[in-house]
């Protein structure tokens, strides 16, 4: 009874968290998949400089922790230009989930049968045209869940923009704790709240294969 | 090779010296061949010669480590450009059929029409129901590839590289993925082609085929053309001890 009491008054602060959290997971997705098209071109470039920038940046993101991740563009970009906390984690966790979506990316072109390549090839289409047209499209099936659940991991992912200062959920989460002396209620509501997204996540990924597999 | 009905037209593709070499294999070991426009040539020979790397060096998708390719007398290039032009006058027809799954047997034939050759939608949909027709598939236009049976696909696959007006057709093993029953409708499809004067090379091991439909069998093995000339010479009356063996053995096997 407590505990449901305790949801229901948390409410109020925790949804401006929850607000946060989720505009920081949404802008992760947008400029983690700008990012990793940009990075998986450049890894798969003919140039020799160009893809192995590429390595190196996989390499080195995927190589260090996130949260030093965050905390090395947080200073580091602070002590240069002035931004906020939430720019900072913004950045932090596309840099981090860019690495990722490259991979998921080039998992999915590397999914597609090398004859349809060379079938456009043949049929006289450029290399951009085949891309867009025939491999872009087939790759979408095996890209599309992964990037769903690449959302989920980034999501819980966000929790860490906490050690940078970021009001998000989990943020909110400690406040209540340490204001209240109830650390084990609000950080299982906190939880809650989590798994509920992460719930409706996986739903919709479900329906996005289902979508696919139709289309046979 | 003295061949009269040939001296009068001119050569469509010409080979010279093509070596193709894949690390330390040489799959193409100099290789001279003259395909005449209108001419059906047919190439032959026991796995491993090098019948389709060398189909494949001709519109580039294998790139020659020496030698020369011309295609009515204009030299091949690797450069994306030069590719891209020639490959839009040169169709080409796969084992495995490579149609693009997510298109429907229509979209198929249409896509490379409006992005390479600038037609409008309705011209190339018009020219792809023609062709779908032709290949006695023009019910099947809305469906996806994966809804065809292997034979159907390969039609599909023939009348997407028809509608690019294709001065040359190279067909890679077009029927040794299709069940036995389906054979007969693909080639049949090519047999037509033939008959309306299509510059044809076609890697096959139908050697009813080959007789039939042949103006110049070519028999390859070890990376080199160890026979060629027509059919009935090629095949009945070989000179070559190699070819005599493989010719042996296939006849074995029927």
């Amino acid at each position: 009874m407590e505990f449901l009491n305790a949801l229901i008054t948390s409410w109020p602060t925790l949804v401006k968290g929850l607000t946060v959290t989720l505009s920081l997971t949404a802008l992760t997705l947008v400029f983690s998949v700008i990012l990793g098209g940009i990075i998986v071109a450049l890894k798969m470039s003919k140039i020799r400089a160009l893809s192995a920038f590429a390595t190196a940046y996989l390499a080195i993101v995927r190589g260090v922790p996130l949260i030093a991740l965050l905390f090395v563009i947080y200073f580091g970009i602070v002590s240069i230009v002035k931004v906020d906390a939430f720019a900072a984690a913004a950045i932090g966790l596309s840099v981090h989930s860019s690495a990722y979506v490259a991979e998921i990316f080039r998992s999915g072109i590397n999914s597609v049968h090398n004859g349809q390549i060379e079938a456009s090839r043949s049929l006289g289409m450029s290399r951009v045209a085949t891309m867009s047209k025939v491999v872009a499209p087939q790759a979408l099936r095996v890209v599309v869940p992964a990037l769903v659940n690449q959302a989920i991991i980034s999501l819980k992912d966000s929790a860490v923009a906490s050690f940078i200062t970021v009001d998000e959920l989990f943020m909110s989460a400690q406040r209540l704790s340490a204001a209240t002396f109830q650390p084990l209620t609000y950080y299982a509501i906190v939880s809650l709240y989590y798994l509920a997204i992460v719930g409706a996540m996986t739903y919709f990924s479900g329906r996005v294969e289902r979508y696919f597999e139709k289309r046979g | 090779m003295i061949n009269t009905a040939s001296l009068t037209t001119t050569p469509r593709v010409t080979i010279t010296g093509a070596v193709k070499k894949f690390g330390d294999t040489t799959v193409l070991d100099g290789i001279d061949l003259q395909v005449r426009s209108g001419e059906v040539a047919v190439l032959i020979g026991p796995s491993g010669a090098g019948k389709s790397t060398l189909l494949r060096c001709i519109n580039g998708l294998e790139r020659l480590t020496a030698g020369t390719v011309d295609i009515d007398g204009v030299r091949l290039e690797y450069r994306e450009s030069a590719l891209n032009h020639m490959r839009e006058h040169v169709g080409m027809v796969f084992q495995s059929f490579n149609l693009f799954p997510h298109l429907t047997a229509l979209e198929n034939i249409t896509m490379a029409q409006t992005r390479v050759s600038k037609r409008s939608k309705a011209d190339a949909r018009d020219r792809g129901m023609a062709l779908l027709a032709r290949v006695g598939l023009a019910g099947k236009a809305d469906s996806y590839p994966s809804a065809l049976s292997g034979g159907q696909q390969q039609r599909v696959a023939i009348a997407r590289a028809l509608a690019m007006t294709p001065k040359l057709m190279l067909f890679d093993e077009p029927t040794s993925a299709l069940d036995p029953e389906l054979v007969g409708e693909v080639l049949q499809v090519m047999r037509e082609l033939a008959d309306e004067g299509m510059t044809m090379v076609v890697v096959t091991h139908e050697m009813r085929f080959a007789r039939q439909v042949a103006d110049h069998v070519v028999l390859l093995a070890d990376g080199g053309i160890v026979e060629e000339g027509p059919p009935e010479k090629v095949l009945d009356a070989p000179e070559s001890e190699r070819a005599r063996s493989f010719l042996s053995q296939i006849r074995a096997d029927d």
